[in-house]
C-alpha cells in the first residue's frame, strides 16, 4: 500500500471522529441509523449479542447483504471479516467497502497472524485492549484503533478498563527519556518509530474510538469523556425497547459530552436498554482474541 | 478576533489546529448557546453532512446559524460543510442551510477506494495540496459564484461573497494557504 492511500485511510477515520457507528444487520436497520444521525454503519449478519447466543463459527457477512446496505445509506459502510482471514478482507475490498473491521467478534480463522493489512487499499479498524496491541495493528498497517470491550454484553467495564489502560501507557511513554524509548518498543513488540511517535505526540497516530459494551447515552459520553474518539455501538441499539429513539441519543450524547443538562434529558424515557450481561458470567471473552 | 468552529461531529479539531498555528482563537460551536458567542469568522468542517445537518435543526442551531451566514458571517465550508451549505444536492433530497448557490454532488468520487490526493491550482494561492476523501464535487454554480479550482473538468472550490466552499481538505495537508485566504476575508 502506498503511503498516500494510508494517509488518505487515516484520513476517513478522521472524518468520523466526534460520532457514532451502529452496527445493522438489514437495509431497514441500516436506514433507522443513518436518519438517527450515525456516523457510518458496520454491516453484519447478527449483532454481537446474537452471536454470543448463537455459539458456534461465526464468519463474515453474506456479500449480497453488504451490497444490500451500502445501497440503503449515503454514509460509509464498514463490515467485519475474521482475525488473519485476509481472504474474507480481499473479498470485502472487491465490493468496495469503505472500512474493514478485522473483528474479535467473529470467530478467529489464524491464532497467530493478524492480516498483513499494508497489502491492502482500504482501510482497516481493528480492536485493541492496551497501547501494545494498538501499536501492533498499526505496524501491520490499521488506519484506526478501538477499544475491544466484551461485545454483545451491554457492560462497559471492559471498554473502560481498556480505554485506561491505554491512556496510562501513553502518559508513561510521554514521560519516559528518549534513551528508554528503545527498550520499551522491545517490550510492546512495536517498531521503534510508533513509541517515537506516542513520545512526542502523547497519542496514537490514528484515531480512537471506543467499542464493546456501549448501552445508554451515558456510557457513550463516559467514553468521550475518558478519551474516545467517536464510539461503535453494536447490540446496544437494535436489543433495546425503542431503537430509533436510543440511537438519536447516543448521537447527541457523543457531540455534547459534557454537558451534563442535556444528557439527562436524553436519558428520559428512552425504554428498555438491551438486558446486560456481566463480563464475569461469560464463558466466551472476545477481547482475548488476538493479540 | 475569534473564529467559531461547528463541533458537532467530524474533524473540526484540525482545523482549530489550523487556525491556532496561524495566532487565532477558536470557539466551538457544539449547542445552541454557543451560538451567542462572540466570533467573526465560521468553519464547517469536513465528517458527515447528514450528521451535521440533522444535529443542526434537532439541537435548534439552524436557524440562527443560517440568518447569520445570510447576515455577511464569513464562512469556510470544507467537504461535509460543502454540502451543508449548497442550494441543492443533485444525489440528495436534503437541503440544508443553502446560503451557497451551487449544485453538489455528494460522495461525487464513490467510496473510499475513490478517495485521492493531488496538487492543482486555487486561484489566488498558486498550486496547493489537496485530500478527497469520499468528496463531493459542485455540479453548477449560479450568478455570482467565482469557480476558484478545478480538477479533472470538476469544480472543486468555489467563492460566493463571504463564503468559500471546497471539496477538499485544506486542514489535513499542513498547507495554510487556504486558512490564510479566509482570515483575509473576515
Amino acid at each position: 500500500m502506498e503511503q498516500k492511500r494510508y494517509e488518505l485511510n487515516k484520513e476517513l477515520a478522521q472524518m468520523l471522529k466526534g460520532g457514532v457507528i451502529m452496527d445493522v444487520t438489514t437495509p431497514e436497520q441500516a436506514r433507522i441509523a443513518e436518519a438517527a444521525g450515525a456516523c457510518a454503519v458496520m454491516a453484519l449478519e447478527r449483532i454481537p449479542a446474537d452471536i454470543r447466543a448463537a455459539g458456534g463459527v461465526s464468519r463474515m457477512s453474506d456479500p449480497a447483504m453488504i451490497k444490500g446496505i451500502q445501497a440503503a445509506v449515503s454514509i460509509p459502510v464498514m463490515a467485519k471479516c475474521r482475525i488473519g482471514h485476509f481472504v474474507e478482507a480481499q473479498i470485502l475490498e472487491a465490493i468496495d467497502i469503505d472500512y474493514i473491521d478485522e473483528s474479535e467478534v467473529l470467530s478467529p480463522a489464524d491464532d497467530v497472524y493478524h492480516i498483513d493489512k499494508t497489502r491492502f487499499r482500504v482501510p482497516f479498524v481493528c480492536g485493541a485492549r492496551d497501547l501494545g496491541e494498538a501499536l501492533r495493528r498499526i505496524d501491520e498497517g490499521a488506519s484506526m484503533i478501538r477499544t475491544k470491550g466484551e461485545p454483545g454484553t451491554g457492560d462497559i467495564v471492559q471498554a473502560v478498563h481498556h480505554m485506561r489502560m491505554m491512556n496510562r501507557a501513553i502518559a508513561n511513554i510521554r514521560a519516559m527519556r528518549t534513551d528508554e524509548l528503545f527498550d520499551e518498543a522491545k517490550r510492546l513488540q512495536v517498531s521503534y518509530t510508533l513509541v517515537q511517535y506516542v513520545h512526542e505526540h502523547g497519542r496514537l497516530p490514528v484515531v480512537n474510538f471506543a467499542a464493546g459494551g456501549v448501552a445508554t447515552p451515558a456510557d457513550a459520553a463516559l467514553m468521550m469523556q475518558l478519551g474516545a474518539e467517536g464510539v461503535f455501538v453494536g447490540s446496544g441499539i437494535f436489543k433495546s425497547g425503542n431503537p430509533e429513539k436510543r440511537a438519536n441519543a447516543i448521537v447527541k450524547a457523543v457531540s455534547n459530552f459534557n454537558d451534563a443538562q442535556m444528557i439527562a434529558s436524553l436519558f428520559e424515557n428512552l425504554g428498555e436498554a438491551m438486558v446486560g450481561i456481566n463480563a464475569q458470567e461469560i464463558e466466551l471473552l472476545m477481547a482475548e482474541r488476538g493479540k | 478576533m475569534k473564529v467559531a468552529v461547528l463541533a458537532l461531529q467530524g474533524a473540526f479539531i484540525e482545523h482549530e489546529n489550523m487556525l491556532q498555528k496561524l495566532g487565532v482563537d477558536c470557539v466551538e460551536l457544539r449547542q445552541r448557546a454557543d451560538l451567542d458567542k462572540d466570533y467573526c469568522g465560521l468553519v464547517l468542517p469536513g465528517g458527515e453532512s447528514t450528521v451535521q445537518g440533522k444535529l443542526l435543526h434537532e439541537l435548534g442551531m439552524f436557524d440562527v446559524l443560517q440568518t447569520q451566514i445570510n447576515s455577511g458571517l464569513p464562512v469556510l465550508a470544507t467537504c461535509a460543510g460543502l454540502i451543508l451549505l449548497a442550494e441543492r444536492i443533485s444525489n440528495d433530497q436534503a437541503v440544508y442551510l443553502a446560503t451557497l448557490p451551487v449544485t453538489v454532488r455528494r460522495n461525487a468520487y464513490g467510496r473510499q477506494l475513490g478517495s485521492f490526493h493531488t496538487e492543482a491550482p486555487c486561484q489566488g494561492l498558486g498550486t496547493i495540496p489537496m485530500e478527497f476523501i469520499r468528496a463531493p464535487y459542485v455540479e453548477a454554480v449560479g450568478p455570482g459564484v467565482d469557480v476558484l479550482a478545478t480538477v479533472d473538468t470538476r469544480i472543486v472550490a468555489v467563492r460566493y461573497k463571504k463564503q468559500l466552499g471546497l471539496s477538499f481538505h485544506p486542514e489535513l495537508t499542513g498547507n495554510p494557504a487556504v486558512h490564510k485566504m479566509f482570515l483575509q476575508m473576515l
